[in-house]
Formats: C-alpha cells, sequence, structure tokens
C-alpha cells in the first residue's frame, strides 16, 4: 500500500512548494500567531501604560489635576522612607526564603535520593505544602500555627513547658519568611531531586571503587552536578518570591514592617489611589525583575541547550 | 573489607531513612493538624495545650457552607472553577498550535521566540495592574469573571508553550516523516502519532495551569467584588480573627486547597519537569 500511495502523495506537494516558499513560511508561523499576537496585547501594552503613567501626577481622587511630573514620582519613592523600607524587605524576604528552602530542599532532596522502604509516600508528604492555597496556607499559619493563645507551635511548647511568645508581633517578617519556606522547600527539593537522578551513576560507582568517600563524592561530583540546578531552582524562586503578595497580605497585612513592593503597589493604588506613585514603584519592580530574570534566562538557555544538544 | 562497609551502609541507609520520615512528618503536620482541626467542635480547637482525642464533628464545614448565617461561599468556588477550567482550556487552544511551530515543524529563530514567552513570565503582574484596572474600569469589565479568564490566561500561556515544547519535542521526527511519506494527512499525523506520545504531557500542564489559576490572588482581589470574586478572596474574610472560628478556617483551607491537592498529586510525575518549565525532566 505504501509502494503506491507514496509516489502520489509527494508529487503534489512538490508542486505546491515551488511557487509560493513565501507563503509556506507564513503557513508555517500561523500556529505561533494567536498566542503571540495575544501574548503582546495582554502583558506588553499594560506595561507600555505602566510607564507612561509613572510621569504623571495623578490622584484618581482628584482626575482633574492630573498633569506630567517627569521622574518627580521616582524621586518621590526613592526618597520616601518608607517605600524604601518596602524596597529593604523585599530583598531580605526574597533572599532569606531562597537560601533557607534551597539549602533545606537540597537536605531533603538528599535523603529521598537513597531507597528506604516507604520513600514514595515521604515525597508525597513532602510535596503537600506545595499543593495548599497560598491565601489557605498563611491563613494556617496565622490562627492555627502562630496564634499566642492557642496556635500548635505555644500548644505544643506549653505541654513541655516551654514559654509562650508572640510569634507574630515579636518577629514578623521572620513569620511569613517561614510560612513561605515551608512552601517553598518543596519545589527546591523537587528540582533538586530531579538534579541528583541525572548524575552519572557509572562516575560515581567508578568514584567509589577508587576509595572515594561519600563526602568527596558529594563535594566534588554531586556539587558541582547540581550547580546548574541550585541556580535554575533560586532564580525561579526569586521570580515567585519577589512578586509574593499573599503571605504579606494574610498574615501581617503589610503592618509591623513587613511591606513589601508587590504589596506596596496594591496600598498605593488600591487605598491611597496615588496612581503616579503606584505605577513608579511597579516599574522599579520591573526593573529589579529584569536583573533577575537576565540571570534566570541564562540559567534557562544553557540547561535547555545541553536538553536539545542530547536529543 | 569486603563484608563490613557495605553492612555499615545498609544500616546508614535505614536511619536515614528514619530522618527522611521524620522530614516527612514535620512538613506535612500543619496539613494533618488543619485537617484535624476542621474536624473538631470550636471549644475543643481552641484549647492550650492542644486537644488531639478530642470527639469529631462536621459542625465547621456546616458552619463554613454557611448555615451559621455567613455568606455562602459556592459563588467565589463556582467563579474560581469557571475561571480556572475556561482560562486552561483557552491556554491550551493557544499553546498547542505554537508549541507545534516550536518543536515538531519549527518556525525559524524558535528559540528566541520561546525565550520571548518566557521573558513575560519573569515580569511581576503587580507592574500591570494599574492599567489592566483603570482599562477595566474603563470598558465596564470590573467584578466580570471573564476579564479574570483572560488574565489568567495570559499569566500561563508562557508556562504551557514552554511545558508543551518539551514534550511534543519528545516526539520522534522520523516517525512523523514516516507517516507522512505513508500519506497521512496533517490530522491524522497529529490524532495518531503525536497525540499518544504527547497526551500525558499536555494533561499536566493543563493541570499545572489550573492550579495557578486557582491559586490566583492579587488580580483577583483587585479586579473583583461581590459578584465575581474567587475562592482564595473569599478566604481573605478569614484575615481578621472573629472569635472562636478555627475549625471554620481550617476546613474553609482545605475545602479550598482540596481541588489543588488532588490536581497537583494527579500531575505529579510531570510537576518538576512544568514547574522549572521544560527545563529540567
Amino acid at each position: 500500500m505504501t509502494a503506491t500511495t507514496a509516489p502520489l502523495t509527494t508529487a503534489p506537494v512538490r508542486a505546491v512548494k515551488q511557487p509560493s516558499a513565501r507563503l509556506r513560511a507564513w503557513a508555517t508561523r500561523a500556529p505561533l500567531l494567536p498566542a503571540l499576537v495575544f501574548m503582546i496585547v495582554v502583558t506588553q501594552l499594560p506595561f507600555v501604560a505602566t510607564l507612561v503613567i509613572s510621569f504623571f501626577d495623578w490622584n484618581a481622587l482628584y482626575p482633574k489635576a492630573r498633569h506630567f511630573t517627569g521622574v518627580d514620582n521616582y524621586r518621590q519613592v526613592l526618597t520616601d522612607a518608607a517605600l524604601r523600607h518596602s524596597v529593604w524587605t523585599t530583598v531580605l524576604l526574597t533572599v532569606a526564603v531562597v537560601l533557607a528552602s534551597l539549602v533545606l530542599g537540597l537536605a531533603l532532596a538528599l535523603l529521598l535520593d537513597r531507597g528506604f522502604r516507604g520513600r514514595g509516600v515521604v515525597r508525597t508528604l513532602l510535596i503537600a505544602p506545595f499543593l495548599v492555597v497560598p491565601v489557605a496556607a498563611a491563613l494556617l499559619w496565622k490562627h492555627v500555627l502562630y496564634n499566642p493563645e492557642y496556635g500548635l507551635i505555644n500548644g505544643l511548647l506549653h505541654s513541655v513547658g516551654g514559654p509562650q511568645p508572640d510569634w507574630l508581633s515579636n518577629s514578623p517578617l521572620l513569620a511569613v519568611e517561614a510560612s513561605l519556606v515551608w512552601q517553598w522547600t518543596p519545589f527546591m527539593m523537587l528540582i533538586l531531586l530531579a538534579g541528583l537522578q541525572s548524575r552519572d551513576q557509572q562516575q560515581i560507582e567508578a568514584a567509589r571503587v577508587d576509595g572515594a568517600s561519600d563526602w568527596q563524592i558529594f563535594r566534588h561530583l554531586t556539587l558541582p552536578h547540581l550547580r546548574r540546578y541550585l541556580e535554575l531552582g533560586g532564580l525561579l524562586g526569586s521570580i515567585y518570591i519577589v512578586q509574593n503578595f499573599d503571605a504579606v497580605f494574610t498574615i501581617t497585612s503589610g503592618g509591623l514592617g513587613t511591606a513589601n513592593l508587590p504589596y506596596t503597589v496594591y496600598q498605593s493604588f488600591y487605598q491611597a489611589h496615588e496612581n503616579g506613585l503606584a505605577s513608579a514603584a511597579g516599574v522599579l519592580v520591573v526593573i529589579g525583575s529584569i536583573i533577575i530574570t537576565t540571570f534566570a534566562l541564562r540559567v534557562v538557555s544553557s540547561l535547555f541547550r545541553e536538553e536539545v544538544s542530547r536529543a | 573489607m569486603s563484608t563490613t562497609a557495605p553492612r555499615r551502609r545498609v544500616r546508614r541507609g535505614s536511619s536515614l531513612g528514619l530522618v527522611a520520615w521524620l522530614a516527612g512528618i514535620v512538613f506535612f503536620l500543619p496539613i494533618a493538624w488543619m485537617a484535624l482541626t476542621s474536624l473538631h467542635s470550636e471549644a475543643d480547637a481552641a484549647t492550650n495545650p492542644p486537644s488531639f482525642t478530642a470527639s469529631l464533628t462536621l459542625d465547621g464545614y456546616r458552619e463554613f457552607f454557611g448555615s451559621g448565617g455567613g455568606a455562602s461561599p459556592w459563588p467565589a468556588l463556582i467563579n474560581s472553577t469557571v475561571a480556572s477550567l475556561v482560562s486552561t482550556l483557552c491556554v491550551l487552544l493557544l499553546a498547542l498550535p505554537a508549541a507545534y511551530a516550536l518543536s515538531i515543524r519549527p518556525v525559524r529563530k524558535w528559540t528566541d521566540v520561546l525565550f520571548f514567552f518566557l521573558s513575560t513570565k519573569m515580569l511581576p503582574a503587580v507592574a500591570g495592574l494599574l492599567p489592566v484596572y483603570l482599562f477595566a474600569k474603563n470598558a465596564g469589565l470590573l467584578d466580570n469573571v471573564w476579564l479574570l479568564v483572560i488574565l489568567y490566561t495570559s499569566m500561563n500561556l508562557p508556562i504551557a508553550v514552554w511545558m508543551m515544547q518539551s514534550f511534543l519535542a519528545e516526539v520522534p521526527v522520523a516517525v512523523i516523516e514516516a507517516a507522512r511519506v505513508d500519506g497521512a494527512r496533517l490530522p491524522v499525523i497529529l490524532a495518531r502519532v503525536v497525540a499518544p506520545i504527547a497526551l500525558p504531557g499536555i494533561a499536566a500542564t493543563a493541570l499545572i495551569c489550573f492550579i495557578f489559576s486557582w491559586n490566583e490572588l492579587l488580580f483577583a482581589r483587585v479586579l473583583t467584588g461581590v459578584v465575581a470574586e474567587t475562592a482564595p478572596v473569599f478566604l481573605t474574610g478569614f484575615i481578621t480573627s472573629q472569635g472562636l472560628f478555627l475549625a471554620k478556617v481550617c476546613a474553609a483551607s482545605l475545602v479550598v486547597s482540596l481541588p489543588v491537592l488532588a490536581a497537583g498529586f494527579a500531575a505529579q510525575d510531570k510537576l518538576v519537569q512544568g514547574l522549572s518549565l521544560g527545563a529540567v525532566k
């Protein structure tokens, strides 16, 4: 059957190809266009608008007083103590959460990389925190774990005669960070576990036969191999945590010095109706993200090229 | 040397297994406690030290679903379902052809296009929030679930394009060529050759997009009101304490998280590939 149909179908294809190379190029591109146009309209145009608005003095309550102010909003954002503090909070929150969850995630991935009874169950237990809706997770930490009177943490401390601190008032930022580390450690663990399992087992066996200790194997073979995966986890985690709104909004409502940039942007236009200021702060968030993104894209593209060349 | 070393390794292996179990239990403890508290009466939920053995009741769930006179969560749950399901469907409709043009019959400079999609994901949503709000206000689209559908589609499209590209790239080109030579037309090739190989990946992509849409708070909080509020926005009503309400909060958190837990475990095998945008297999 193939012998008879093949010549019949190849002939017309060749006939179509010659007159319209340009048409064919567009036919190849066509499936891509809806997605591309959609993305440009929905994500790029608002950014341009944000950029434009950021140069205007514009309070939504006094729309008639709107006028062009140049870089005034930026000057105000960068000199405002509260806003500057929120920049610092964002950096602190992101760095602390990403580093802590990377270290914990690495430890858990190393534990899970070995075979033991019930490994699948433990993996499932560990992934679960990542699969709780962020607002729900924040509520859980705020009311059920941190509550000084009947929260689980103080309850367990009470039963061993420990102190009863008010976690949210004493160390609000740490409290937000702990809840985020709980949610993001599974994410890091999954990425690092995939990295561990893509190691060259023969190389490790060879090193072991040559008398290398577990620590030496980890230090000189595993860690260098994991570097890319650590970078990837760290950067993807940073991208999500720089943008975090849910935890800050729910656990402390931005109070007690925990307001990060996304929360501040939200507040300055949702509650203070300062459109120009909010936009300037938004543009600053974008600039910060572009810096992270540049590194992130480099890491992803090097991993990606590796995969493509391997395939 | 020949017998002691492996035995020592085995023994240490099992004790490390114990550590792993312990870590798993510690991480899962808050969720287990949430489930237990949701089944306690409000009085038993707020004791110190905690009562592990109090009698169980479904009162927390009854309270949450509105028997206590509070607002019913059903409209919010339905809004979330519509926004998540429809946006996931839109994402699939847009991402599948795009991924096809980036893997099976790649356009020129296809990696550049791929990285453009990725870069849009890395710009924080909060920066586009204000213009979207102003546009919605002028277009009369505030408090409208279809606006969320559009925004969630744009939020998930880059992830989906990346994931599907990596799944479709696993289809061997030689098989497609062979089918073409045999005279199979494009729809037949897609249905008989591409789909069977790529289907598990497409399903995982859909589940991950569903999760992200279901979880989203910022846009929903700013752009919806009483009519189109989603489940996470409904949960923000529990931010300020309302007397004894722990069982109700736990029941609410668990009910709202249930679809995400289910989707996440269903997609478990492909979760890493999806979350790392296809960079890790």
